[in-house]
């Protein structure tokens, strides 16, 4: 996924800021780093860990390494509505990956990625800990429980409206404010 | 100065500099031990597990690549024990393994070939599915060398290689059964900085790595 100029900006930004606390290159500090990095811009792109590996002098490959070890790190930037879909023993059991899949579909992205708007992204977890609601699908932190491919199209819908709505009232808003 | 030890290896006498690491002083003395991942003068890393011999006074097999000799030590490079392990061992790797040797730069100077001789091992894996994921892309990008993920045994000794004698881009990325060897955002080695100096070839055990014919 190509990132926007502004994202790039931003990590680049936010790493070199970080860094400022750590003077020493003690290799110890790369995941704190990385950590900190991913708390604030919610990922950990490729700018950052170059930022990263000037400042540790190490080859950016290695840190790349370090973050794709880690299922804590991501790669590319969270959707604004993060879809997690369960693929425990129970979900996946009752047809999580057909859901995935749905997702899938639908968003015109795979497992992982994130819609080029940003609006949406994808990820497979493990267990939420409802296993007789399976198959479980969590969006940002809301839990919807015996998904079907109809309930993905439902789901999505409804935060398309949603989103319309939050739209339209924005609008109203600035066009109230210019009658005032 | 460090002091000569002697040593038994499946009963042959043989001498070496104290605190030497057992694999390297059999092969020096042509004893074979099945090996992918140690590189002499460097770190033991010991990811392949196939190294290991019995060590007379040790409970467990040990690899051979981390076993420091030591005075009267007497070394057994075959037990049942051992056979098993290597067997294990081996047939996980071959179950992840891209296997076309007619094809393959590697054919006849191929590690895997020469461990599945000398140990009498089936190249292809009889118990478990092979799970090699062929999507992995060649990277032809380079003049010299040619890079073929689907053959690579994660040895990690290119990645050594190249710290020493190249530009420093390769390293393992990602885990589990996704674990490849790649560059720095998987881009191709000639966008990542490739020198194209052929080091990572010279040590891959295996036809994951080669010079272009
Ligand atoms: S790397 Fe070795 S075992 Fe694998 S295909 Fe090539 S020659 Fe055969
Ligand atoms: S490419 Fe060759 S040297 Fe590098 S890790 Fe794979 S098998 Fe080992
Ligand atoms: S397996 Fe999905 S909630 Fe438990
Ligand atoms: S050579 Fe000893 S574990 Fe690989």
């Amino acid at each position: 996924m190509e990132l926007t100029e502004e994202e790039i900006k931003t990590a680049k930004e936010t790493s070199q800021n970080i860094l400022e606390n750590y003077t020493c290159t003690d290799r110890g500090k790369i995941i704190p780093v990385l950590q900190n990095i991913q708390n604030e811009l919610g990922y950990v792109p490729l700018p950052a860990m170059q930022t990263v590996s000037d400042h540790f002098e190490l080859p950016a490959v290695d840190i790349y390494s370090i973050v794709t070890f880690y299922n804590q790190f991501r790669l590319i930037p969270p959707g604004k509505n993060q879809v997690k879909v369960c693929m425990g023993t129970a979900c996946h059991m009752r047809g999580g990956q057909i859901i995935l899949d749905s997702w899938e579909r639908r968003l015109d992205i795979k497992c992982g990625e994130t819609t080029e708007d940003r609006e949406f992204s994808l990820e497979r977890v493990a267990c939420v800990g409802c296993c007789t609601l399976a198959p479980v699908v969590v969006m940002n932190e809301e839990i919807h429980g015996k998904v079907t491919p109809t309930r993905v199209d439902g789901l999505l819908y409804s935060y398309q409206l949603d989103k319309e709505q939050e739209e339209g009232e924005e609008q109203e808003q600035k066009a109230g404010e210019e009658n005032e | 100065m460090s002091k000569t030890v002697n040593l038994t290896i499946d009963d042959k006498q043989v001498s070496a500099q104290e605190g030497e690491m057992l694999l390297w002083v059999a092969l020096e003395n042509d004893i074979y031990i099945p090996h992918l991942c140690a590189m002499k003068d460097y770190t033991p890393y010991a990811a392949c597990r196939l190294c290991f011999v019995e060590v007379e006074g040790k409970k467990a097999p040990v690899t051979s690549c981390t076993q420091p000799v030591y005075e009267n030590m007497v070394v057994h490079t075959r037990s049942e024990r051992v056979d098993e392990l290597v067997k294990k061992g081996f047939e996980l790797i071959m179950s992840n393994h891209h296997l076309d040797c007619k094809n393959c730069p590697g054919n006849k100077n191929c590690e895997l070939q020469k461990i599945a001789k000398a140990r009498k091992l089936p190249l292809k894996p009889k118990k478990l599915i092979q799970q090699v994921n062929e999507e992995l892309p060649i990277d032809d990008s380079m003049d010299k060398i040619v890079y073929d993920p689907r053959k690579c045994v994660l040895c990690g000794k290119c990645i050594t290689a190249c710290k020493e004698n190249g530009n420093g881009i390769l390293n393992f990325a990602h885990r589990g059964i996704d674990r490849v060897i790649t560059t720095f955002g998987n881009i191709s080695l000639k966008e990542a900085g490739c020198l194209d100096c052929g080091a990572c070839a010279e040590v891959c055990p295996v036809g994951a790595r080669s010079i272009k014919e």
